[in-house]
């Protein structure tokens, strides 16, 4: 060590460094040796594949998706039979997908927001029947409760003709939920349409609203007349219409039920394993949200005078959102991982069809890369909603 | 005197019965707002209508060690599914006589386990007792050796194989995941994309994406006349999954040390190998002990997705033996029991990393 030292101030520097002691030229080699072994491996792996595919004859490629798909799907939002193509099957498994996803994702929400508050709760007992409900679900398999819950639906709920009737207007049996829906109408279009006449009122006013307290320090009771203008507007386009009331109830006709909305066995199923595994981890993340706010926080607020609104909405929300959304848009994303468990209890989504296709067309790598493509397109979308969220709701620091 | 006066006055003094003890206590922590009163009601109203048919169903009417049929009879829960088919259900199709080695195996790491709970054993033994223990799991597991007759993997089932491909996966996944959350930090950029790109895409597609890649495009990536039984497959998947999912967790670890320890490190005049073995490394995998054992636990967890593509996990045996018709209509209680296994062992090892964390927390 110190004859190197007394080496180099003797010598001064050497002329030219030797290229293995350079790290900027040590680390081009490390990339191109590492590059190329990658390389190696894709290109060992692809020529395997192309000659195992040669040899059991399998044609690449796309071609599959105009063909005639010939299966049925149980349950479509579209129509759809045996005669259309595999694309369709495939868009009636994202469709199926997204179903699953959406109204999971908000009856999670729902729930775990619940959960969550409940165990923060002062009262004991629904702080600790809370705390079991986490526990239990969070430590027990999704899968193991999809097929728990479908097992029960179909072993232990009467067949149609004892179906149970909790409230008027639904069943419950082995064929599924079935429950009443108002008839369709030419004035629920008209409704929808009022409604979303409603929202963009309501971001207009929030804006004016904004401008006027700036200027003026007036606030405007924004939240009770955007309810208002939500609510309103559909509800005087459904007044104007006359008011059709008419519903349409199912009936018992033969082995099973006529009209109304049917919701299958398996998407319950599916739906409530879903809802009730996620909900457990959403729980806790609303609990930490709110455990992440000091108390001071309240108490500042509301020595400035807010009400007990105000303080909930201006101050302890955008600072509890802040922490809850980002591991929340996680557990979205889980939930519409999770949903592709549907294959196992034979629900219909985007890899159950998939996987018909692989089993129907021997295309094995368009199929399994379909999947992944797909699914990587959902979480990327969120993700990079994501960090835009977290750019808008970032501290600004100075 | 005083003295007793004193005490006299203090035990005329005491506080009202409705402050403390039992009825206190219901008080403050049931009753102590008009909607908590109400919520309490409602909450003991729905126990009520739920928990006693519950156990009535559960233990009352229960038959215990029964035959199918005089289960039917009794009407309540059917434990007899479980008691009556249990060694099929953990060990599947083990050959019978043979079954003592995967319960041997099992204990063999449910003892390191335990041992590794407790923090006095945190030495260098105890890893080489995970090597030895994991080794002598696949040995027991796998015979040929010591006069242990072979077993071909085909028939590994049950439990024992859910423990194999959880813990397995995990040791194989941590030295993959540890490189990937080191080549994500690197300042190399086509170090740096390849890893990126490794974590992202294995985090945003499902598992069963990877297992299906596993059970249909594995056997086309080898060249012709090799190929690998599909509990390996599974394995292999796993591993891959699981691995960029430590890598993160790394990560979180190697962005926790300060940049301090890093400009010690080189300026002692240590190389970047050196830098992170004996600094960066050691004190960033003690941070993440904790967050490591919530993977063990989705790991855990995640192994009965290998249900889908077919091989004999313990859930797999369980349905195995609700398809016969002998015990056809009993699922509810099996999964019931198997819901028990699984949530004893996620439980066990969640409550281990909150304590860890805590601990560790303190400690530093």
């Amino acid at each position: 060590m110190a004859r190197n030292i007394t080496d180099s101030t003797d010598n001064a520097l050497p002329a030219k460094i030797p290229f293995w002691y350079d790290p900027t030229k040590r680390a081009i080699i490390y990339q191109v040796v590492v590059l190329g072994m990658v390389g190696m491996l894709g290109y060992y792996l692809f020529s395997n594949t192309l000659a195992n595919l040669e040899r059991q004859s399998i044609a690449t490629g796309f071609g599959f998706f105009a063909k005639e798909a010939s299966f049925e799907i149980g349950e479509s939002p579209i129509p759809y039979s045996a005669a259309d193509t595999y694309a369709r099957a495939l868009l009636v498994g994202v469709l199926n997908t997204l179903k699953v996803a959406f109204v999971g994702i908000i009856l999670t929400v729902i729930l775990g927001t619940i959960v969550g508050i409940a165990r923060l709760s002062t009262n004991w007992l629904v702080a600790k029947l809370a705390t079991i409900y986490i526990e239990t679900m969070q430590d027990i398999p999704v899968l193991l409760q999809l097929f728990f819950w479908y097992s029960v639906s179909y072993e232990s709920l009467p067949s149609p003709r004892q179906a149970l009737n909790p409230i008027t207007g639904v069943f419950l049996s082995n064929r599924g939920l079935v429950f009443a829906v108002p008839e369709s109408h030419p004035t629920h279009g008209t409704m929808a349409l009022a409604f979303l006449a409603g929202c963009l009122a309501v971001w207009a006013l929030r804006r004016w609203a904004r401008r006027r307290q700036e200027r003026t320090g007036q606030p405007f009771p924004v939240f009770l007349v955007s309810i208002g203008v939500l609510f309103g507007l559909p509800l005087a386009a459904w007044l104007l219409s006359g008011a059709p009331l008419k519903m349409n109830v199912p009936e018992l006709r033969g082995f099973n039920f006529q009209g109304g909305l049917t919701l299958s066995p398996e998407f319950v199923a599916l739906l409530l394993g879903l809802v009730l595994y996620t909900a457990a981890f959403v729980a806790e993340i609303v609990r930490a949200g709110i455990q992440a706010i000091s108390r001071g926080q309240v108490e500042a607020a509301m020595s400035i005078g807010l009400k007990t609104g105000q303080v909930l909405r201006l101050v302890i929300l955008p600072q509890a959102l802040r922490v809850i959304i980002p591991p929340l848009t996680s557990q979205m994303l889980n939930l519409t991982k999770n949903s592709t468990l549907a294959v196992a209890i034979g629900f219909p989504d985007f890899v159950s069809v998939a996987n018909t296709t692989i089993n129907q067309t021997g295309q094995a790598i368009e199929g399994v890369g379909l999947i992944m493509v797909v699914y990587l397109f959902f979480s990327l979308t969120t993700s990079a909603f994501m960090n835009w969220y977290n750019k808008r709701k970032a501290l600004v620091e100075r | 005197m005083v003295d007793s006066q004193q005490r006299t006055q203090s035990e005329e003094l005491k506080p009202p019965v409705t402050r403390v003890k039992v009825i206190g206590w219901i008080r403050a922590n049931l009753f102590n707002s008009v909607f908590n009163s109400f919520l309490t009601i409602v909450t003991l109203y729905g126990l009520w209508q739920i928990v006693p048919p519950l156990v009535r169903w559960a233990f009352i009417d229960s038959s215990w060690n029964t035959t199918g049929k005089a289960c039917r009879a009794a009407g309540g829960a059917c434990w007899s599914v479980v008691t009556k088919n249990l060694r099929f259900i953990l060990f599947g199709f083990y050959p019978y006589d043979l079954q003592w080695r995967p319960l041997l195996g099992m204990i063999i790491l449910v003892t390191l386990l335990l041992l590794s709970r407790n923090r006095r054993y945190w030495k260098k033994s105890l890893g080489y007792a995970w090597l030895v223990g994991l080794f002598s799991m696949g040995l027991l597991l796998r015979g040929g050796l010591f006069g242990l007759s072979p077993v071909e993997s085909a028939k590994w089932s049950g439990l024992p194989l859910t423990l194999l491909l959880s813990i397995f996966g995990l040791t194989a996944a941590y030295p993959l995941g540890v490189v990937l959350a080191l080549g994500r930090q690197s300042r190399m950029p086509a170090i740096k994309s390849l890893s990126i790109v490794y974590i992202e895409t294995i985090r945003g597609v499902p598992l069963i994406s990877l297992l299906f890649m596993s059970s249909v495009m594995f056997p086309l990536f080898l060249p012709e006349g090799i190929t690998i039984n599909n509990i390996l497959r599974a394995q292999v998947a796993i591993i891959l999954f699981t691995a960029a999912y430590i890598a993160e967790v790394v990560r979180g670890g190697l962005q926790a040390i300060s940049r301090g320890q890093y400009e010690a490190a080189e300026s002692l005049g240590l190389n970047y190998y050196q830098k992170m073995r004996l600094i960066i490394l050691p004190q960033a995998l003690k941070i993440v002990i904790p967050p490591s054992v919530g993977i063990l636990i989705s790991a855990f967890k995640d192994t009965s997705l290998v249900v889908i593509i077919g091989l004999y996990d313990l859930l797999k045996t369980t349905q195995a033996t609700l398809s016969d018709p002998k015990w056809m209509g009993f699922s509810v209680e099996a999964y019931i029991f198997i819901a028990l296994i699984y949530f004893v062992g996620c439980f066990s090892m969640s409550n281990f990393s909150r304590r860890l964390e805590q601990e560790l927390y303190r400690g530093t």
